[in-house]
Formats: C-alpha cells, structure tokens, sequence
C-alpha cells in the first residue's frame, strides 16, 4: 500500500514538472537590436496601418518594426488589460481606451495628449442600401415603416455598433423635441425591424452582402465604402440627414511603453498620424482626415454637410453606456415586452 | 465469455417473461431483402453528408477560388499565412502528443480498475468539451493574465504565457484534452478486464500487458481519437482567439489568420486560408488509409 | 447475492493488474495543470459577486432565455446526431462500396474547418437566398437566423463525436451475436434492435453527450447563423460576450458556471449510466 501512494506522488511530481517546464519553455522573441512596437487597433483598418507602418519607418530616424494586431474594438482593449503588451492602441471608441485607463495603464488625460480629442482620423454612420434603393430609404424615419428590413450590430457586443444606435438616437431627439419616451418608441420600432442583430460589425456587413438579408445595413462610412469598393455596382450609399461623428481614438499605453523603453517611438508614431502624408492616407482608406484642408481633398468622396453630432452632446461615453447600453438600460429595455 | 454474452443476450430479450420473448425469437425472419436496407442507409449517409459537410466545403473552395488561381496563390503563399500554419502545426502536434499521453493512461485506469468516484473523474475530464471555447480561453487569462492569480507571480519572472505562444499552445491542448480518452474508453470499457486479469495473474508485468493485450484492442481507436484530436487541434478558434492577442506573425493561427483576413473585408483570401485547412484534413484522411492499408 | 460477487471481484481486480498508481498519477496530474488548475480560476472569478447577485445574474429574463435556446436547441441536434451517426457507422462499417474511404474521412471535417468559416458557409447555404434554404423558402420554412438554423450548426460542430464513438465499437462487436441471433431466425431489424443496440448503447450515450456539451458551449459557427435578436435566437455564449463587452468578468464566469455544472451533471449522469452497464454487463 505504501508503495503504491509513493507511485502515484512520484508521478505526480514527474508529470507536473514536465509539464511547467513545458510552459515556461516557449518564449522566444527573436531581438533584432531595433525598436519594436506593438499596436492594438480594431478590425478594419489593417490596410491602413499596413500603409503607414511603411510610412512612418520610412521616416523614422531608428530603426522600427512594428507588430500589428486587429480585433473588435472591445475584445482588443480587454486584451490589453489582460496582459497583450501594447505599446499604443488605435482603436474605435474612446470608451475602450478609458477601460484601459482604468485598468491603471493609460496615464489620465490621454485624450487631450492629441489633436482632435486624439483621433486623427474619423468617420460616421451611413446606410447602405441595394442599387436601386427600391424601398426609397432616405433618412432614419424610413427605417422604422412596416416592412423595412435592417441590418445592423448588436450595440452590446460591439463597440462600434453604439455609434449606430447613438445616431439614431440623436435624428430622433431634434425631431421629437428631446422627448425621451417618444424617442424610446422610435428605436423600439426601429429594432423590430433589425432581422439579424450579428454580434460585429463584419458580420452585420456579411448577413446584408453575401447572405442577401434586409433592405438596409446601417454601416460605418469606412466600411460601406469597403464593401461598395468589393460589390461597386450593387450598392449605393445613402447619407441620412443627421448622424454623428465617429471619432476611433489612439493613445499611448505609458505603462507598457515605459517597461519596454519605447515611450519616445510611440509618441512619433502617433504624432506621425497627422502629417500630411498620414491624413491623405487616412482618406484614400475612407477615413475622414482630421486636417481640414485635406479633408477638403476628398470632398467629392464624402458627403461634408451632414449635420453631425458627437459623443459629447451625450455627455461623453461614461453617460451613454450607463444610459443606453448597460445591463437594464435603453436598449435592454427596448427589448423588454 | 462468449457464453456468457450469449445468456445476457437472452435476459435482455426475455425482459420479464421468458415465454414470451423465446417464441419472438423463433418467429421467422420478415424481411430477407437485404441490399435494399443496404442502399436505403448508403442513401441516407451519402445525402446526409452532401448537405451538412459537402456543401460547405464546395462554399469554401469556391469562394476560394473566386478572384482566379492567382489571388489564391498569393493568399496561401503570403508570408502571414506561412506562418500562422507553422504555429498552427506546433500547436496541434504539442496538443496531441499531450493528449494521447494522457489518453492512454486515464482511459487504461478507468477500464481496468475500480475505484470510488470514477464517475466524478470521467465527468472531470470531459469537462474541456462541455466548456464554451470562449471560456476555455478565458480560463487561462483569468489565471495566467495580468488580472489572473498567477499574474503578478509570472510578470515578476519575465515568464509570458497568455499573449504568445505557450498560451496558444495551452488553449489548444485544453479544448482537445478529452478526445483519445473518449475514444479509448468504451472500447477498452466493452472489452471488459478479464484478459488482463488473467496475464497478470500468469505473472506479466505492466508494459507488456499493455504491449501485448491492451494496445492491439485500442489500436483502431487510438488511431481515431489522434485524428478527432488533430483535427480539432487545427480547426480551434474561440479559445485561441480570446488567449492569442492577435499579433500577426507571431500568435496567429490558421483559424485566426482567417478571420483578420475575413474582418478587414479580405472575403477571398480568408476562404483561401481555410482551405489550407481543409487541405490538411485531406492529408490526415490519406495518412490514415495508408496506416490502415498497411495493417491490413 | 449477485451483488456480493460483484464486489469481491471489483476489489481483487485492483490488486491483480498493474499499473495503478502509475496511471492514477499521470491522470490525476495532467488533469489537475491542464484542466483543473485552469478552471478553479472561473470559481474564483465568480466568487467575486455576492450570492445574491450572483443569482440575480444568472436568473435574469435575458440570461434564462439564453439557457433555454442554447440548451434545447443543442438537444434536438444532439439526438439528430445520434440518428445519422449510427447510420454513418453502421455504413462505414458494415457495408463496401465505392467512395466509402473518402466519406470516412469527410467525419473529421466539422473539426478541422474553423468554427467561424464553417459558420459563414452554412449560413451562406441556408439563408433565403443560399443554395438550399431557398428551396425550404418556397415552402415557407426560414432555417438561417431561426432556432432551425442554431440547431443545424450544431449538428454540423456534433456530428463526428457521435461517428467516432459508435465506430470503434460497431468494429469490434461479435458478429457471433448477430449470427447466433440470425440462425435463431430472427430478421435483420429485429436482430438490430434487440442484439445490436443494446450494445451500442453506451457509446451513442456518450455521443449523446459529447455532442450535446459541445452545441452547448458552441459559439464561433452558431453566433453567424443565430439572427441574436434577445429572447429569440441569442444564446448563452453570446451572453458571455456580452458580459465581457463590459468588463463583468464576474458576470460573465457566472453565466459559464452554470453552463459548466449543468453540463458537468449530464456528463456525470451518462458516465454513470455507461459505467453502470460495463459493470452489468461484465458482471
């Protein structure tokens, strides 16, 4: 019997230590004596970055590899704060980048750190809609008549989907007057017309595109240039009356930065995104430059007069999630029989 | 044995009142038109199959294939793909050889030996199966992460697991875990404990019973439980996707490649990846005809 | 009496083969760094709420409906599973014809295709305007974003776990049984049912559960095919997203918790059930 219980520790103790070894093992990063950085952003702006990347090592006086990593806006911030050791994020709402803040490693006061509550680039929310735009959607009171069908994210699951509902939102409260119930009862009627609520915003795109559903996907100004640009004569975009200004933040992660001794290299490269350079890059992706003038370069690409409120006539994103998306807030409730 | 099969094969059909059930066993055969039961089942596989994992896969390679064999040249051979399918190869290989280990041993200790809560411990391995992939990544975060437990204690020691490559290899082995036990186990649970009983009582040692009485029952087993693993091992996405963080050439794997390629609007390229995929499964496929043609 | 047999024999069993403590301690510590350790960290996590909002999270009307769809949707794919697997086993086993090597290997597939790009592609097929949901259309059956839909992904993610559980077994079942039973002059259905299933049994009950626990964890291939309109289609992984979405880690590992114990009780049922009958039957 003793033997047996000897067996069975001494095993144990083998199997275990193999084991942890095994783990510990594995890390490998090849130094290659340069800089390295490693940049969080979200999904579609691989393109982007891939461009500017170049660009900015171009320019750069050392020598720079940088690593890109891409993802929902929310599951990249959370990665972050669980340890994925970002030396800048460039992501879709500032709201993320505040999680990582609170986490403890964004120094307060990044937003001010640059130009334009520190998005270099923006975008907005348009409708995309089939060619021909049989069911004449024009504006966001044509998305809530019967038999409208829409597109669009879950606002829950993703981040950039709160743009979406926050548009909306806004159109409705400069015609209603501010009147919260009535408002409540527009969006109500316009999710009962959403046919598929996908959990990203890729998704809502591949649900109205490839598999054919609903008669309008409300959809960043970015991303239904992208899908106008894979499908150019099966849609057309339509630019509702008022909408709002998407601003995708960039900050610098000062605690992962100061570790890895690449405070300097992540300042210039975020500071590099509003060169001229950059911000025309910016626009040849279907983002809207923050420079004016070369905003004005692009005029004939993007619709300048929409009328476009922010994030701030919300009193910023702390207020929105806790009125419009936590748990038991607006749109769980307009969920709610 | 055999004999005793034999009775237990009537006490089930006697279920109760033997009478009864004896004069159902002497009724004369119904039906002796034997091919057509033959092809109605052939028939049934074979639609089943068309419709649930065939035209699927025809979605895929056309998709693949849609902007010309060019653009699916360049796709596969970009220098990303290469090596998100070395990392994903690591990753497989590190996991089955893990689980077969584990496979042999736990699916051997349950089958021959009795002991309390066997049960409890079946149940405990197959809990990697019943887990939500997002959560079997979530697990390794929650403890190895800077918000896990072990946080503090690995960042201390420059130890990184989660966000590199040990972290994409300890997902992948966790959502694989059960898959050689679970194809071990009935079989060695229906061939019962007898023969090895009876070896060790003629005085055989541990490794050659297992060589020689234990080993060529499970062979075929073992052989399908390495294949599910492997498979499985390739193909995992949602634990690996939460614990990799994404960083192109360096945690990505295959299934992630292709979704980065899939969310920045890249339809044809990250269908194209997938079929390396499913190129890899038709390897396994004809590996394992040429192992079973060759034991035969 | 019977009883008391059994038992004399359990315990000389354990005496007379070797290799117990070996394999004890490779299973028990390979189980507890890889499976065990790892996992004790979502009870952990979830210690963090209080009970109280602890069930207050997971009996939320939102969270409950998750369950339900998640849950009874993975049964009927589950039993789904069983039907065609056993088929495909008997099939595969049983009978020769041509292109059998190549449909043996097709099992494997639902595993090796990503979940995400098998998600797309079934949803691609069966939405109303795919391939084959477009014919179902005309008789006015939607399959993509219904419960149809969920339930068919997770037949897809199931179906080798069934397959490959029944096969081994089907190999290397005596055909003495069914012979014996044949020169008794029973018929080949009657010969299936009564001598055949009965041995089977135990492993569709672990394909069963297998594929049941994997369609209710399933989230990359049935989040594209789910339309995920709350209390209709959205289920309980999507919850766990959700969850995450907002930083509740807490949240969120109480949602997995109860998909996990629940999950864990049906596998400990259906080992107990096959454990049960090996005792039986060897007994």
């Amino acid at each position: 019997m003793k033997k047996k219980i000897t067996a069975v520790m001494l095993s144990v103790s083998v199997a275990a230590a193999a084991l942890f070894t095994g783990c510990g093992g594995g890390d490998n990063d090849g130094g290659s004596g340069g800089i390295e950085l490693l940049n969080v952003s979200y999904d579609p702006t691989r393109e982007f970055y891939a461009a500017y990347n170049e660009l900015f090592s171009d320019q750069f006086d050392q020598d720079v590899t940088i690593t890109q990593s891409h993802g929902g806006s929310g599951s990249q911030a959370r990665s972050v704060i669980e340890g994925n050791e970002a030396d800048v994020v460039t992501l879709a709402l500032a709201h993320d980048i505040t999680a990582i803040e609170n986490a403890g490693l964004i120094d307060s006061g990044w937003i001010d750190e640059f130009e334009g509550s520190s998005s270099p680039y923006t975008s907005t929310i348009v409708f995309l809609v089939r060619k021909g735009n049989e069911k004449n959607i024009k504006d966001w009171d044509d998305l809530v008549k019967d038999g409208v069908e829409v597109i669009t994210p879950n606002p829950k699951t993703s981040g950039g989907a709160c743009w979406n509902f926050l548009a909306a939102w806004a159109y409705q409260q400069e015609q209603d007057g501010e009147d919260e119930e009535a408002t409540k009862e527009f969006m109500k009627k316009l999710y009962e017309n959403v046919l598929v609520l996908d959990s990203g915003a890729r998704g809502a795109t591949n649900t109205f595109v490839e598999n054919g559903q609903g008669d309008v996907l409300i959809a960043w100004e970015n991303e239904a240039y992208l899908s106008m640009e894979e499908y150019p004569d099966e849609y057309e975009i339509v630019t509702p009356s008022v909408s709002i200004l998407a601003q995708p933040s960039v900050a610098i992660v000062d605690s992962n930065a100061k570790a890895h001794g690449t405070e300097e290299a992540a300042k210039a490269y975020l500071e590099y995104l509003y060169s001229d350079e950059a911000q025309r890059l910016a626009g040849e992706n279907y983002y809207r430059p923050f420079n004016e003038e070369i905003l004005q370069e692009f005029s004939d690409q993007f619709d300048l007069d929409m009328n476009l409120v922010t994030i701030d006539d919300f009193g910023g994103w702390d207020a929105a999630f806790e009125t419009y998306f936590d748990d038991g807030a607006v749109f769980d409730q307009i969920y709610e029989e | 044995m055999s004999e005793k099969k034999k009775q237990r094969m009537y006490n089930q059909d006697v279920s109760g009142d033997g009478i009864h059930s004896i004069q159902k066993v002497i009724e004369p055969p119904r039906e002796s038109s034997r091919p057509v039961i033959k092809y109605m089942l052939i028939g049934v596989s074979v639609l089943f199959l068309f419709v649930m994992l065939i035209l699927p896969l025809i979605v895929v390679v056309v998709n693949a294939l849609g902007d010309g064999w060019a653009a699916y040249q360049e796709a596969v051979l970009d220098e990303y793909t290469v090596k998100a399918l070395m990392l994903t190869l690591l990753a497989t290989v590190t996991a089955v050889a893990v689980n077969t280990i584990f496979g042999i041993f736990s699916a051997y200790l349950l089958s021959k030996f009795y002991f309390r809560g066997r049960q409890v411990l079946a149940s405990l391995i197959d809990i990697p199966f019943s887990i939500s992939p997002v959560i079997a990544g979530l697990v390794f975060i929650l403890t190895f992460g800077n918000i896990g437990w072990m946080g503090d204690f690995l960042k201390a020691h420059d130890i990184k697991i989660v966000f590199a490559v040990p972290g994409v290899v300890l997902a992948t082995i966790f959502v694989t875990f059960p898959f050689v036990f679970r194809e071990l186990f009935p079989v060695l649970n229906a061939q019962g404990k007898d023969e090895e009983e009876a070896a060790a009582l003629m005085g055989a040692g541990g490794f050659t019973i297992f060589r020689r009485i234990t080993f060529p029952h499970i062979k075929w087993a073992l052989l399908y439980g390495v294949i599910l693993c492997t498979a499985r091992a390739m193909g995992e996405f949602g634990a690996v996707s939460v614990i990799s963080g994404h960083l192109r050439g360096k945690t990505n794997t295959l299934p992630l490649h292709v979704e980065i390629l899939y969310n920045e609007f890249n339809t044809t390229a990250a269908f194209a990846v997938s079929s390396i995929l499913v190129l890899l499964a038709v390897l396994i496929l004809i590996a394992r005809n040429l192992v079973e043609w060759k034991k035969k | 009496m019977e009883q008391q047999i059994v038992k004399v024999k359990n315990k000389k069993g354990v005496k007379v083969i070797p290799g117990f403590g070996l394999s004890l301690g490779v299973t028990l510590a390979m189980l507890g760094c890889l499976v065990l350790i790892p996992l004790a960290s979502i009870f952990i996590s979830a210690a963090q709420l209080s009970f109280g909002e602890f069930i207050e999270t997971v009996t939320s009307r939102q969270v409950v409906s998750g369950y339900i769809v998640s849950f009874s949707c993975a049964f009927f794919a589950a039993l789904i599973n069983v039907v065609f697997g056993v088929i495909l086993a008997w099939v595969l086993v049983r009978y020769e014809f041509p292109g059998k090597r190549l449909m043996d290997g097709l099992i494997e597939l639902p595993f090796a295709l990503p979940t995400a790009v098998a998600g797309i592609s079934l949803t691609y097929l069966y939405s109303d305007q795919g391939w084959i949901g477009g014919l179902f259309d005309k008789i006015g059956v939607k399959i993509a974003y219904t419960r149809i839909g969920i339930t068919l992904a997770m037949v897809f993610v199931g179906i080798p776990f069934v397959v490959r559980a029944v096969q081994p077994i089907l190999e290397k079942l005596d055909r003495q049984y069914e012979e014996a039973a044949a020169m008794l002059g029973s018929g080949k259905l009657y010969t299936f049912f009564r001598v055949i299933l009965p041995e089977l049994f135990p492993a569709m009950l672990a394909g069963f559960g297998l594929a049941l626990a994997r369609g209710i964890g399933e989230y990359g291939s049935v989040v594209f095919i789910a339309g995920n309109i709350p209390y209709k289609t959205q289920i309980a992984p999507l919850l766990i997203m959700t969850k995450l979405e907002q930083y509740k880690y807490a949240d969120a590992t109480a949602i997995a918790l109860v998909l996990l114990v629940i999950s864990f009780l049906l596998m400990l049922v259906i080992n107990s059930v096959q454990i049960y009958m090996q005792r039986f039957s060897k007994a």
